[in-house]
């Protein structure tokens, strides 16, 4: 039983702030766990911790079977990404890349060979004499990568590893890491509240909120079958309808919509509805809805419809084009929700709002 | 597959985070016991010298021939020195940001001179060219101007000494300024005295307050190169610093450690405040 | 009719662009006549009134065994300033800069304490810590220990006033730079000692030199503490600021200037050196 890394009830407070709370999970080898949350939510400091930057408050933590809570950062012998790269600014390239392996003592030659084989790796063999204020975000990143893989540790921890690089560049080195790890096979850690990120990359998401970790899964399940209202309201884009609880729907005035069997009758419940789950419905049925059309906006081949439900709540789907090429302005539709999520509603306002702030970025 | 490396540690090795810790308060205690040595036990003797018996020997001070007058003497002429160098020091700061000419550099090295000459050897150099033996002195007393063992070289003297604070103080803030503003206001109809008054003058106002400050409690406590320019005349050229040392020297301490506690109280407050202002100055531009 | 009215505006370009540059020459002339006066020719008069006599004086006074000690004495007492502000400035400006805790304000607030005394104040403070029936006087004579008119005092005041220069140059550097290198250092392998010299100091080192340059030239050029604690004693506890002192009490113009002059040259090298570094420093934030 040698996993790469397991956490166990792993809690860290800072004073009073609780950042991180009672997470455990364990990561695959040779695979790719995605620790995705929102900012706030506890996922760098987990990393910290398994990387032995912080120390837990609580909890433990083991690789490879030995027990690491208690050791110093250096002898776990991580391999770890910073946002901002922290590249040594006075060494060279190739300086940076062989820190590691100086400070353990390796001699010269076998030092630059495997500077050389590194940087050949990342595609950056003759920027060695560079210093790091001649490169670019992308160039310094994947330096700050070849630098932790050079002493050959036992996982690689990445934190944030693109944030600090714009869109395009964090496409270009999203699709290169895939790669990379393909050739690899280093377990890694990554940390990220890019959701396409985690849902791409990864193999095992971890999504956490407010230092809990909510769901652990796969990006499939984390997508199609969220466990909390968080989770559903997070990852991918959905509307979220308001109802109540009756006969295992959400009822919303005269229209109710499924997904609520685990719910408790009466409670007040919201309904996660994904915009591609939205299907015109041809006949009348118990199950669909009637909606207005109010704005349709052309995605190439698919089409953003806005939906106004009787009881003016928005609904946004998402309809290949020619099923909507014929609608207009103030049409009246019926569509179906077979696919919704229902979660009970949060008694409290900040995470109703979060909810909602959540969702109306999606919604963009 | 870890106890055998395990077992190879000895018995009285620590654990990390005992290291660690270890390492954490001892650097910390260092940092307490070398300030709290070097600094809290001096200014507690001083202190308790000075006031361990109330007010009485400040009393006995102040009834030393010449003390009042000396008190008043460095703190007027640390005042001025405070707004002369604040006038002068602005201009040269001014000078060496905005204008191109030939010596820029050479001028820029002779205003930080007197953070590395010693403050004996400034005086010294003042008493060279100032005396009445000398050309330049002997013209001024024409004038009837004198300088050396008289109050004005005491001035001249801080003035010398304290000339680069007020020009370091403000030069970084002008050379953050974006001239743009300058520019969009001379469009707008400014003269060049109006813009600087009303664009670059509020700007760089805090800054000319810490270099001033700063001027007046360096003015304050300055001995070396007084000493041997003013004549240390009770009641004429006698400053504090001075004052101290001649009550020191008479076994006066007491005294002595009164006049000091005086001066530094006044300084300490003035330091205070400048890093205060300075702190926010530096908060406001990362805001 | 249009160019005469180009003519006139130009004209009044040109007495405008006039007027500014008198302004600014008149500005600058201000400046340079106020610099002159307090430094530059004060400098030129030393040098002159030191060199006046001839290079036989120097010479000279350069052979006298009281003037060789002294140099000797202010280098011994600078090196050793230097060395102990600059080992416990570093790990001051560290604990400051790298901890919290309670506390850590006024730890903060009195390291500026140096700037506000006088130094003749502290030489009163060390003479009734350590002279006679000062607070650590028999600890001290009990075991034979001189402390006063001796170079441990000497030393002991010449700390005291430059404690506040590497921490204070070095703070700001170690607030920029942050934690991350180090954290960087420390996940490949570095110990703490390593991750320090081969990380952090490299990122300081300007910062840290500038301090030591401060330094070097305070201790070099102290004379108000030293006048107390030192006695004064001839070819034992004369520094060469104190002998400065003493020719120019006895009348000994002649050798008090050239020594006063060699002190300048010195303190001309050290800003020039200053000078240097500032100008590193400035690179390094850009």
């Amino acid at each position: 039983m040698s996993t790469p890394i397991r956490v166990e009830n792993l809690t860290k407070h800072f004073g009073d702030f609780e950042a991180v709370r009672e997470v455990t999970f364990t990561a695959e080898a040779g695979k790719i766990t995605a620790l995705l949350g929102p900012s706030g939510s506890g996922k760098s400091t987990v990393l910290r911790m398994i990387a032995g930057l912080e120390t837990p408050t609580a909890g433990r933590i083991w690789m490879e079977g030995e027990e690491t809570t208690d050791k110093s950062v250096q002898e776990r012998r991580v391999g770890f990404v910073f946002q901002h790269y922290a590249l040594f600014r006075h060494m060279t390239v190739a300086q940076n890349v062989t820190f590691g392996l100086a400070v353990r003592k390796m001699p010269r030659t076998e030092q630059r060979k495997r500077a050389e084989e590194l940087l050949e790796l990342v595609q950056l063999g003759p920027f060695r004499d560079r210093y790091p204020e001649q490169l670019s975000g992308g160039q310094r990143q994947r330096v700050a990568l070849a630098r932790a893989l050079a002493p050959r540790p036992r996982v690689l921890l990445l934190d944030e590893p693109f944030g600090a690089l714009d869109a395009r560049v964090r496409q270009e080195l999203r699709r290169w890491l895939d790669d990379l790890h393909r050739e690899l096979g280093v377990t890694s850690l990554l940390v990220t509240h890019d959701q396409d990120e985690a849902l791409e990359l990864a193999n095992r998401v971890v999504v956490m909120h407010e230092g809990r970790a909510e769901q652990i899964g796969t990006p499939d399940e984390i997508y199609n079958e969220p466990a909390t209202a968080f989770v559903a309201g997070f990852v991918g884009s959905s509307s979220v309808l308001h109802g109540h609880v009756v006969d295992g729907h959400v009822q919303m005035g005269p229209h109710r919509v499924p997904g609520a069997d685990h719910l408790e009758e009466g409670v007040a419940a919201r309904a996660f509805v994904r915009p591609h789950d939205v299907r015109l419905s041809t006949a009348e049925n118990g199950e669909s809805v009637r909606a207005i059309v109010e704005r349709v906006s052309g995605l190439g081949w698919l089409s953003r419809v806005v939906l106004r439900l009787p009881d003016g709540q928005v609904l946004m789907a998402e309809l290949p084009v020619e099923e909507v090429s014929h609608l207009k302005l103030g049409d009246e539709v019926l569509v179906d929700l077979r696919k919704s999520k229902a979660f009970m509603a949060p008694q409290t306002e900040e995470t109703a709002s979060e909810l909602e702030a959540g969702e109306e970025r999606r919604a963009r | 597959m870890s106890s055998a490396a395990q077992a190879a540690e000895p018995w009285w090795a620590l654990s990390y985070r005992t290291v660690a810790r270890l390492r954490h308060w001892g650097l910390r205690g260092a940092a307490v016991l070398y300030l709290g040595l070097m600094i809290g036990l001096p200014v507690a003797a001083i202190i308790n010298e000075g006031f361990g018996e109330g007010l009485r020997a400040l009393r006995d001070a102040f009834a030393y021939p010449g003390a009042t007058q000396a008190i008043i003497l460095t703190l007027w002429t640390s005042t001025v020195a405070a707004v002369v160098n604040g006038l002068f020091g602005t201009m040269l700061a001014y000078v060496l940001v905005r204008y191109r000419f030939r010596g820029r550099q050479m001028l820029s090295a002779i205003v930080d001179l007197p953070l590395a000459i010693p403050t004996l050897v400034t005086g010294l150099m003042l008493r060279a060219v100032y005396s009445s033996t000398t050309p330049v002195g002997r013209a001024l007393e024409g004038a009837g101007i004198k300088v050396v063992f008289a109050r004005l070289g005491i001035l001249l003297a801080l003035c010398a000494v304290t000339l680069p604070f007020v020009v370091r103080a403000v030069q970084p803030v002008l050379l953050e300024l974006d001239i743009a503003e300058e520019e969009a206001a001379q469009t707008l109809g400014a003269s060049g005295w109006a813009t600087f008054r009303r664009i670059v003058l509020p700007a760089i106002r805090p800054a000319i307050a810490v270099g001033a400050l700063l001027t007046f409690a360096r003015s304050l406590g300055e001995l070396g190169a007084v000493f041997l320019l003013s004549g240390n005349m009770p009641g004429r050229t006698l400053t504090a610093p001075v004052l101290i040392y001649q009550m020191a020297n008479q076994w006066k301490y007491d005294q002595a450690a009164a006049v000091s506690t005086l001066l530094f109280t006044i300084a300490f407050v003035v330091v205070l405040v400048t890093t205060r202002l300075a702190r926010a100055r530096t908060g406001e531009d990362a805001a | 009719m249009s160019v005469a009215v180009e003519r006139v505006r130009s004209d009044d370009l040109k007495r405008r662009n006039r007027r500014r540059r008198l302004a600014h020459g008149g500005i600058l002339a201000l400046c340079l006549t106020y610099v002159a006066a307090l430094l530059a020719l004060p400098l030129v008069g030393i040098a002159w009134t030191a060199l006046k006599p001839g290079w036989r004086t120097v010479t000279s006074t350069y052979a006298m065994a009281d003037v060789q000690h002294a140099f000797y004495l202010t280098a011994i007492i600078t090196v050793m300033t230097v060395v102990v502000t600059t080992l416990f400035g570093v790990v001051v400006a560290w604990v400051l800069v790298r901890q919290r805790f309670l506390g850590r304000g006024l730890l903060n607030a009195l390291v500026d304490t140096p700037f506000a005394l006088s130094p003749i104040t502290v030489g009163l403070a060390c003479v009734l810590l350590f002279g006679r029936g000062g607070w650590f006087e028999p600890f001290f004579a009990a075991r034979g220990i001189q402390i006063m008119f001796a170079l441990p005092s000497m030393v002991l005041v010449t700390v005291f006033i430059c404690i506040p220069f590497v921490i204070r140059e070095v703070q700001p550097v170690l607030e920029e730079i942050g934690t991350q290198e180090e954290d960087a250092a420390r996940t490949l392998g570095a110990s703490v000692t390593q991750s320090f010299l081969r990380v952090t100091l490299p990122n300081i080192r300007w910062g840290l030199l500038y301090g030591i340059a401060l330094s070097t030239a305070r201790s070099m050029g102290e004379i108000g503490a030293v006048l107390l604690v030192s006695g004064l004693i001839q070819g034992k506890t004369e520094t060469a600021t104190l002998l400065i002192f003493r020719w120019v009490e006895e009348r000994q113009l002649a050798g008090a200037y050239v020594v006063a002059l060699t002190l300048a040259m010195v303190s001309i090298l050290i800003i020039l050196a200053i000078e240097w570094l500032k100008r590193k420093r400035v690179r390094e934030d850009a």
